[in-house]
């Protein structure tokens, strides 16, 4: 993931100087601390609103936001939906792993009816949600899903989903052999890899139709609306108008 | 002259404050009695070229104005009891990480819900210890709008001269009411700019390496300089570190910074203390009715005075022990079950004469309040 995120920044040409990296808290979020941009490690579940923060206040920064699927959906989960609504244009990067990785293995609201977790040692009977369903009802104006096997499609996705002007969402499954792979019999990191290549298509494929179960994989949404930042900018000249 | 006198509410002063102060970002959730810092700054930071966002709640409101503040601008949120009890978390990231910020906390009556449009000072000791850990913090009250305006000021100066989050303590009652206000002059007040670093792009800048006068300079995010901010314990560089060393250093520059400039920092006003036997002790606009109290009382030759507290934390122990070495009584009014009366009792030689005079059924303590609690100790009868 952060190779995919690198090759994807180089290939953009952005400066470091123009980055700022906000994480939240858990295993995912740690990658700030590996990058050579300003990076801002903040608390649990928070990430995206203090990101509103920097991004608001200096809108010619690029705000990537990498956060674990706890952090962003669970504590994090109202920032998510509302920073979606707003569609500022922040890159939230959602590295599902369907289990709490820092804490030891509790279900995160990804891992999903039947699981296994260290809170859920009879079988976890919450139902999960779909993140890029979720993130297109929260008005989140770009949203795609790939899988960490497919690094080459993650590099353009989150390319594009940086060089998107609004709220973007990218879904990455990500393996976490330790906790969820062990409890599921998931089996290794390979083995969880390589299941992302036969449970995973591309969106509307032939093996999608054939078979409903395949989770789809690509850009579920581009969409051009107001990017809230810009907005903001226009309610300044309104202001200042009125105030001469 | 005539046009700077402005009939306001407390709130519209410490929004004319903030402004005067530079405020540059506002990030708020609505709630009584504190919404109308919100409305009026959502009108009037545009027009500056400000930026305000009405967020989804408390937390994101603390978390968005620390962002805010370290891409280098003068930032604030407001809120009352519920909301404050929210941003804790987040107010303590701002104490670890430096990051200075101005909370305004308009209170009302508590636990809970509580009571939401009515008195309280029932925050102090929230302000204080509500976020998890050792720390220090500063707390500013006031108890007319004047003052309002000019502890606004000094805490938004406070924030950038120690890197800290500061916290205005108002009530509902200088929220809400009414007052003139006199507008000071651009200049008038001193404002202090955020201290910059001036080290050059290139050159190793240590973010969290404190200069012999314990200020750390600072780095717009999004400058020159690309480094680490971190809740964790940290390092020089803003690195996570569990060294003993690293971590017992941090701790006490965090605390020491603050609590060993309390001559600096704090503010407090007295009238008539010379020679007065009973001591009464106050802020915010329970200082108002004990005022009342003490001026009717020296008209009629008895010798009693006020001391009124504007910096609430860090505690000015030693300027209360010096203040109530001689007298008799001190009484301390407040609104609440004893927050401050607690702290005057640890600082004076003799706490067993340290009284308390308060109300906390959501009304307003009266002169005639205060009366009657010293109709008590003084043997008198009510
Ligand atoms: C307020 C708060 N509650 C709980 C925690 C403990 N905690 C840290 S990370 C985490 C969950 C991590 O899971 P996820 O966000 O999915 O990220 P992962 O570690 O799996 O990458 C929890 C519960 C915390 N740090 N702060």
């Amino acid at each position: 993931m952060l190779n995919s995120l690198l090759r994807a920044i180089e290939k953009l040409g952005l400066s470091k100087n123009e980055i700022v990296m906000v994480s939240g808290i858990g295993c995912s979020s740690r990658i700030s601390g590996y990058v050579d941009f300003h990076t801002l490690h903040t608390i649990h579940g928070r990430a995206l609103a203090f990101a509103t923060g920097v991004k608001l206040s200096r809108p010619e920064l690029n705000l990537i936001v990498p956060m674990g699927d706890g952090d962003a959906l669970a504590i994090g989960g109202n920032h998510f939906i509302h920073a979606a609504r707003r569609n500022i244009d922040i890159t939230a990067i959602v590295m599902n792993n369907r289990i709490y990785g820092m804490t030891g293995g509790q279900y995160s609201p990804l891992s999903g009816y039947g699981t296994l977790a260290t809170t859920a040692p009879y079988t976890n009977i919450d139902q999960d949600f779909d993140v890029v369903e979720l993130s297109i009802a929260s008005g989140a104006s770009f949203v795609a899903r790939t899988t960490t096997y497919h690094v080459q499609q993650m590099a353009d996705i989150i390319r594009k989903a940086i060089l998107h002007k609004g709220f973007s969402v990218v879904e990455i499954l990500s393996q976490c052999p330790t906790y969820f792979g062990r409890k599921n019999k998931a089996g290794n990191a390979v083995d969880m890899l390589e299941s992302y290549k036969t449970n995973t298509t591309s969106i509307g494929s032939k093996a999608k139709k054939e078979n409903p179960e395949l989770i789809e994989r690509g850009i579920f949404a581009q969409k051009e609306i107001p990017e809230y930042c810009n907005e903001y900018n226009k309610i300044i000249k309104k202001a200042m108008k009125g105030h001469s | 002259m005539k046009k700077n006198i402005k009939f306001v509410q407390g709130n519209e002063a410490c929004v004319e404050a903030a402004l005067y102060a530079g405020l540059d970002f506002f990030a708020g959730y609505p709630i009584t009695p504190s919404t109308e810092i919100a409305e009026h700054l959502a009108y009037r930071l545009p027009r500056v070229g400000g930026k305000f966002i009405q967020m989804e709640d408390e937390i994101a409101s603390m978390c968005a104005i620390i962002g805010a503040s370290l891409t280098g601008n003068k930032v604030m949120t407001a809120t009352s009891g519920p909301g404050f009890s929210l941003m804790q978390e987040a107010l303590g990231y701002a104490i670890m990480t430096e990051i200075p910020c101005v909370i305004v906390n308009v209170q009302r009556g508590g636990p809970s819900t509580g009571l939401p449009t009515h008195m309280s000072q029932g925050d102090v000791n929230q302000v204080r210890w509500g976020t998890h850990g050792d720390h220090a913090i500063i707390a500013l009250s006031a108890s007319n709008h004047q003052d309002v305006f000019a502890m606004t000021v000094d805490a938004f100066n406070l924030a950038e001269t120690y890197r800290t989050p500061v916290v205005l303590l108002f009530d509902e009652v200088i929220g809400h009411m009414r007052e003139r206000l006199f507008m000071p002059e651009k200049g008038e007040i001193p404002l202090v700019k955020r201290l910059r670093t001036s080290v050059k792009e290139g050159v190793d800048y240590h973010p969290y390496l404190p200069r012999e006068d314990g200020r750390l300079p600072m780095s717009d995010f999004g400058g020159v300089h690309r480094y680490n901010v971190t809740g964790l314990f940290h390092d020089m560089w803003g690195f996570p570190s569990d060294n003993q060393k690293v971590v017992h250093e941090l701790l006490r520059h965090l605390v020491d910074k603050i609590n060993n400039n309390v001559d600096q920092i704090t503010k407090f006003k007295e009238f008539y203390l010379e020679s007065a036997e009973t001591i009464l002790i106050s802020y915010g606009s329970s200082a108002r009715s004990s005022l009342h109290v003490v001026e009717n009382l020296r008209s009629r030759g008895e010798q009693i005075g006020l001391l009124e507290l504007q910096t609430l934390w860090p505690f000015p122990s030693h300027i209360i022990k010096e203040k109530c070495a001689k007298a008799k009584y001190v009484i301390v009014v407040e609104m609440n079950m004893g927050q401050i009366h607690q702290s005057v009792r640890g600082a004076v030689d003799r706490p067993e004469r340290v009284f308390l005079a308060n109300r906390i059924d959501g009304v307003f303590i009266t002169p005639m309040d205060i009366r009657n609690v010293m109709r008590l100790i003084q043997g008198k009868g009510v």
